[in-house]
């Protein structure tokens, strides 16, 4: 029987959406900020809830926590902000958490084929098997995504 | 160079623009793009309605010399909130005139960001970037944006259509809201 491979031990940031854990990899990490005005305008991007304003940055704010846990958050503790490579840019996305983060070193186990597209590996911590989150599946406009204009005309996101 | 030369400051490039709301939106439009504004009730060359069923968004027309100017409601084309319009923009070497609500003021912008690349759809077309004002976001639009060559050619299409038909009665009084 074949075990699947182990990687090295690497930095991991843990993040709470209201009961489950996730966890991001620490080079992903830009920073951890308290929740700020969230400024929306018209658009039609479905998971990005408006942007917020850091250093004078637009940073778009993306909830995953519908998609992870199967509902919105209705209390926001902080904003994650993670980067995305993007061609030869860095491409900043804000994801809310509902409780405190935690930097840890963990030994990653890579995801299966079986294994939903938004899971880059899994870690186990404190008994507890964690999904270590592949940001590009997870929130839009990841490279390779088009822009594809919708036929019709769904409600915009303002 | 001398040591201690004064390194010279790099201008800041400015654009002028215009803050106008379109439903509980704000957004801006480089004024450079808006040739006259004009009050829905002002509106020379005899506005007429159009309809086409693919492009909503548009329901009036009006000659200018020998071409047609397709007016677009702005809230329509961003999905907003049907509200009260009460000003044209024409906007320059376009076909196109959009229909808004008012303007909030004028002003400068001296750094256009980039639409993050997170915004993956329409949205793309519809705005140049964003500008931060006051501390606040404010998208700036793309006049290309609100009619593509192919809905302009749509709307041509319609227009010719209605003309042979006889075409709905003629509201001289202005767009009829």
């Amino acid at each position: 029987m074949n075990h699947p491979e182990q990687l090295d031990a690497r930095s991991c940031v843990l993040l709470r959406l209201g009961e489950r854990r996730f966890a991001l990899a620490a080079e992903h990490i830009a920073e951890l900020v308290a929740p700020s005005r969230v400024y929306r305008f018209a658009h039609r991007t479905p998971g990005i809830d408006g942007v917020i304003l850091r250093r004078g940055r637009v940073v778009p704010v993306c909830d995953v926590a519908e998609r992870l846990v199967g509902k919105k958050l209705t209390y926001r503790r902080f904003y994650l902000v993670a980067t995305r490579r993007r061609g030869a840019n860095l491409d900043w996305v804000a994801l809310p958490v509902s409780g405190e983060c935690e930097l840890i070193t963990a030994d990653l186990t890579p995801a299966s084929e079986s294994d939903s597209p938004h899971v880059a590996a899994w870690l186990s911590h404190d008994g507890e098997v964690i999904e270590v989150l592949n940001l590009d599946a997870l929130t839009p406009g990841a490279s390779g995504e088009a822009v594809v204009p919708h036929s019709g005309t769904p409600e915009a996101h303002a | 160079m001398q040591p201690g030369a004064t390194r010279k400051a790099q201008p800041v490039r400015t654009e002028q623009i215009i803050l106008f709301r379109a439903s509980s939106q704000v957004f801006a439009i480089s004024s450079a793009s808006v040739q006259e504004v004009r009050s829905v009730d002002g509106l020379a060359g005899s506005p007429k309605e159009i309809h086409e069923p693919s492009l909503p968004k548009v329901r009036h027309m009006f000659r200018r010399g020998e071409r047609n100017v397709y007016v677009v409601v702005v809230t329509a084309h961003f999905g907003l909130r049907p509200s009260q319009a009460s000003l044209i923009f024409l906007l320059r070497k376009s076909r196109t005139a959009l229909l808004v609500d008012g303007i909030e003021k004028m002003t400068t912008m001296t750094r256009l960001q980039a639409l993050p690349g997170a915004f993956c759809h329409e949205e793309r077309l519809w705005y140049r970037g964003l500008t931060v004002l006051d501390q606040s976001v404010v998208p700036v639009v793309n006049p290309a944006g609100f009619l593509t060559e192919e809905e302009l050619f749509v709307l041509d299409a319609a227009a010719v259509r209605m003309a042979e038909a006889g075409g709905p009665p003629t509201d001289e009084m202005g767009l009829n809201l």
